[in-house]
């Protein structure tokens, strides 16, 4: 489908280095390192406060890192702005739901599909009537299995609803890369279990980067996992390696919470 | 040279009395999240009140403490009657029910007082002038107003940074639930804040009073430069309210002291008269468009925001 | 079709079909003064319409709105001032200088957001405000009388004072019909996804702050468009037509009518201006009525009047 440049071969799809992120005295990034190459799905898990969000910020561009560099594609992207790293194709969807409210589902989709459809300095036709955007917005809902809520305002929807509609926002955008914060907070089992699916299938087709707190899906889904404590990474690797890790299983430990990794 | 040593002086002066409204505005903001276009009746109705106050005593100072005292309360009415119910709500609602206000205090002052203004006279000690270092003659109320203004501003960062309440308002600011939690009475806390930054821009409108009588809609264009001074300062931040406040204030006072001449010394006389007047007007407003050009969130953000 | 026949729809016709048919009755009556009035209503409610598109649609709270009414009224004004009066070259000059200060101002005040842009906003107006008290030529505070209405060649007549009104009234309902089809445009789907979130709309990929600023700038020229109208309908312009109570009323007549609803800053217009007539009539005092009933309106009627019609169709 995609053609590959041959230095993108070489090259992961994502790249990260040395990226090193201070608010003030607290060190959020210290000189987080990681690689995720075409195909996979990698996950980031780690404590509350481990600096995951803060990571992300900095991948889709809203946090700018005091230093360190981020390659995607071959390019360097630490300075592009958010919405020209959403043009190259990375995509994102949120950990907070935050959604077009007053829009319908399709609507919202809608949108995504037009962000990656040329400019929008187009004044007179009727948006809703394009079948250009309609079309690929309802294959993208059919994709995560909100079809038939095409017409149901936002604001209606359950909360399982919501984390479907991002992943399907963020398909519509046709990215290379999903980046994926935290999409199974909040759900319960059955919900949770039906997401596990949806990505089981688009990890076919994308490279994912996958936040997540819930172990079980994590150790499900990921080829590869990278833990990240107070900012910075302790360990990467498959998650065989990341099971039998005792810097892992310290940390996690000290965690009141701990989900107990093994047992995954 | 001594002009303007003098025109600095009245800068200060002016930019001090913006200061008492930035505060006021900049307070409630940042601690209520309230943005309150009716700030400038209580410059009005502070002035108002006190002139009515001096005139009732015959006493200047009596006239000015009570007229403090008033629109402190009138402040805390305000805030119980009708802006408790706008906190929480977005700024668009704010913008419409205080510009509502702003009209029925208007219009109120006008139904009492009548269409023309009043004055306040000075006790004769205080409409007298001191010399200066350096033989400037300067008149003792307005170095008056420099040294109230710098005793409140100072009573301010003592009150913000150094007391209990200080801290109440500080964390208020930040985290709205946790100060519910710790079993403080929150509404009363916000009460008591509006009514003094009622209280702050009433005392500004007092001291304008008699250099320039209490007049209807005489906070509304004091109340937008303070809006300046926000944006150039920083919203919420009580230190950038005041830097940028006498900053504004010295630009502005200095810019129409001179410019209109300077433009002489380019322009044909004609032109100038023309421009002048126009462009050192404008001044302040360039001021702030470099502002955001270079710093869109203000000189001095609060960290956090 | 059957949208049309609710509450909401007839309220619309009926109110439409009644201003068309405002000039009727004046001539029966023979009392001109309904149509000064109307034609100040429909001129207020275009701008109040241009203000709709940022504010109700592109959730911009631009507290500066008058300002392009002053300086449409103002290149009218100037340019009749010194001796052309043709309205090809007054009225396409009203539009580009409008335009022109919308890039500028709005380039400036969308570096900022929230609370920030609501005092940016009224800054810059109130610059303009000064701007205009200080252009001595021009009569500076107490304004310029416009001595002829603008001419186009014989093909209408503005100095007929009916004419002159449906003049305005097409454009009216032309900036309606104009709200309506960039709303529900590509572009118009971009701004009001801005309005619903920002953030959201740059991290699917929308460089949001050209588009808004585009919206800000059709906003702007539309206002000047009706800031001529409004020089030729008063013959005389002023600072005060830019003073920033003005920019408050048209907020006001967005709000009341119903923001983000097509025809709502026209209901807005009409309650607002019709119901200060009516007042004023009966005290000297009459904000002081009006003022507490902004507040009312904030608090308990948020969809505007508009909204309370949709309402009633459902129950």
């Amino acid at each position: 489908m995609d053609f590959w440049p041959e230095r993108t071969v070489t090259e992961p799809l994502l790249h990260i280095d040395r990226l090193t992120k201070r608010f003030g005295g607290v060190v959020a990034s210290d000189e987080i390192s990681l690689s995720v190459p075409h195909g996979e799905l990698h996950a980031i898990i780690g404590p509350n406060g481990a600096g995951k969000t803060t990571l992300i910020g900095q991948l889709v561009g809203e946090i700018t890192p005091n230093s360190g560099a981020i390659r995607f594609n071959g390019r360097n992207i630490t300075a592009t702005p958010t919405y020209r790293r959403s043009a190259l194709g990375l995509a994102r969807s949120f950990q907070i739901t935050s959604l077009f409210l007053d829009f319908s589902v399709l609507d919202n989709v809608a949108l995504a599909v037009q962000a990656h459809a040329g400019h929008s300095f187009r004044f007179w036709r009727p948006a809703r009537a394009e079948k250009a955007l309609r079309d690929p917005a309802r294959a993208a809902l059919a994709r995560v299995g909100l079809a038939e809520r095409a017409d149901v305002v936002v604001s209606r929807l359950s909360h399982g609803e919501h984390r479907q509609l991002e992943i399907a926002m963020a398909l519509a955008t046709r990215p290379r890369m999903l980046l994926l914060d935290e999409p199974m907070a909040g759900m319960g089992p059955e919900e949770s279990a039906r997401m596990v699916e949806t990505l089981r299938e688009l990890k076919r087709e994308l490279t994912i980067l996958l936040i997540e707190h819930d172990m079980e899906a994590v150790f499900a889904l990921a080829d590869r996992i990278t833990v990240l404590v107070y900012g910075s990474v302790i360990a990467s690797g498959s998650p065989q390696e990341i099971r039998a890790n005792a810097e892992v299983r310290r940390a996690y430990l000290g965690e009141d919470s701990a989900p107990v990794i093994g047992h995954g | 040279m001594l002009l303007l040593i003098e025109q600095c002086l009245n800068g200060l002066q002016f930019g001090l009395l913006l200061f008492l409204l930035a505060a006021g505005l900049t307070l409630v903001f940042g601690i209520m999240d309230l943005v309150n276009l009716a700030h400038g009746s209580f410059y009005m109705l502070g002035a108002f009140l006190a002139a009515t106050f001096a005139a009732w005593t015959g006493s200047f100072f009596l006239g000015v403490v009570l007229g403090l005292l008033a629109t402190l309360a009138v402040g805390m009415v305000v805030d119980l009657v009708a802006l408790r119910r706008l906190y929480g709500r977005n700024h668009l609602d704010h913008v419409l029910g205080t510009f509502g206000l702003i009209l029925f205090f208007n219009e109120l002052v006008r139904l009492i007082w009548g269409p023309a203004g009043l004055n306040l006279t000075l006790p004769a000690w205080l409409n007298t002038s001191v010399e200066l270092l350096g033989g400037i003659r300067y008149p003792t109320y307005r170095l008056g107003i420099i040294v109230v203004a710098l005793a409140v501003a100072l009573f301010l960062y003592v009150l913000v940074m150094r007391t209990r309440i200080g801290m109440l308002i500080r964390a208020g600011a930040s985290n709205r639930e946790m100060v519910g939690a710790l079993g403080i009475n929150i509404k009363l806390l916000y009460t008591l804040v509006f009514g003094l930054g009622a209280a702050l821009a009433g005392l500004a409108g007092v001291m304008q009073t008699p250099i320039l009588t209490a007049q209807i809609g005489m906070g509304e264009n004091i109340l937008i430069l303070a809006f300046v001074v926000i944006i150039i300062g920083g919203i919420g931040s009580v230190r950038g309210a005041f830097i940028a406040s006498i900053f504004v204030g010295l630009v502005d006072t200095i810019g129409r002291a001179f410019l209109p001449d300077l433009f002489k010394l380019v322009l044909s006389s004609a032109a100038a008269s023309t421009a002048g007047p126009a462009l050192s007007s404008m001044l302040i407003y360039f001021l702030m468009a470099v502002v955001l050009v270079l710093r869109p969130e203000g000189l001095f953000p609060v960290a956090g925001k | 079709m059957n949208a049309v026949l609710t509450v909401r729809g007839l309220v619309i016709i009926a109110l439409v079909v009644a201003l068309a048919l405002v000039p009727l009755y004046v001539v029966l009556a023979g009392n001109y003064f309904p149509l000064t009035l109307f034609t100040r209503i429909v001129i207020l409610a275009m701008a109040a319409t241009s203000l709709n598109f940022i504010l109700g649609y592109g959730g911009m709270v631009s507290f500066g709105h008058a300002a392009y009414l002053g300086i449409g009224g103002y290149a009218v004004g100037i340019v009749a001032f010194e001796g052309v009066y043709s309205g090809y070259l007054q009225w396409p000059l009203a539009l580009a200088a409008s335009a022109l200060s919308a890039l500028v101002i709005g380039a400036l005040c969308l570096r900022t957001r929230g609370v920030y842009f609501i005092m940016v906003t009224l800054a810059f107006a109130q610059m303009v405000y000064y701007i205009a008290v200080g252009l001595d030529r021009y009569g500076a505070d107490d304004g310029m009388t416009i001595y002829r209405r603008s001419e186009f060649g014989g093909i209408v007549d503005l100095s007929n004072k009916i004419v002159f009104y449906y003049v305005c009234l097409a454009l009216l309902l032309g900036s309606i019909y104009l709200t309506w089809r960039l709303v529900n445009s590509r572009f118009g789907m971009v701004v009001c996804g801005a309005r619903s979130n920002d953030r959201r709309m740059r991290a699917i990929g929308f460089p949001t702050t050209r588009y808004r600023l585009t919206a800000f700038v059709i906003a702007g020229s539309m206002c000047g468009l009706a800031g001529a109208l409004l020089a030729n309908h008063t013959e005389f312009m002023s600072p005060a037509v830019m003073h920033w109570t003005r920019s408050g009323d048209l907020i006001v007549m967005v709000v009341l009518g119903g923001m983000g609803s097509l025809f709502g800053p026209l209901i807005g217009a009409v309650t607002l201006l019709v119901l200060e007539e009516v007042l004023s009539d009966v005290t000297e005092y009459w904000q002081i009525i009006v003022g507490p009933l902004f507040l009312l309106v904030v608090l308990f009627a948020r969809g505007g009047i508009d909204g309370l019609l949709a309402g009633a169709n459902r129950d």
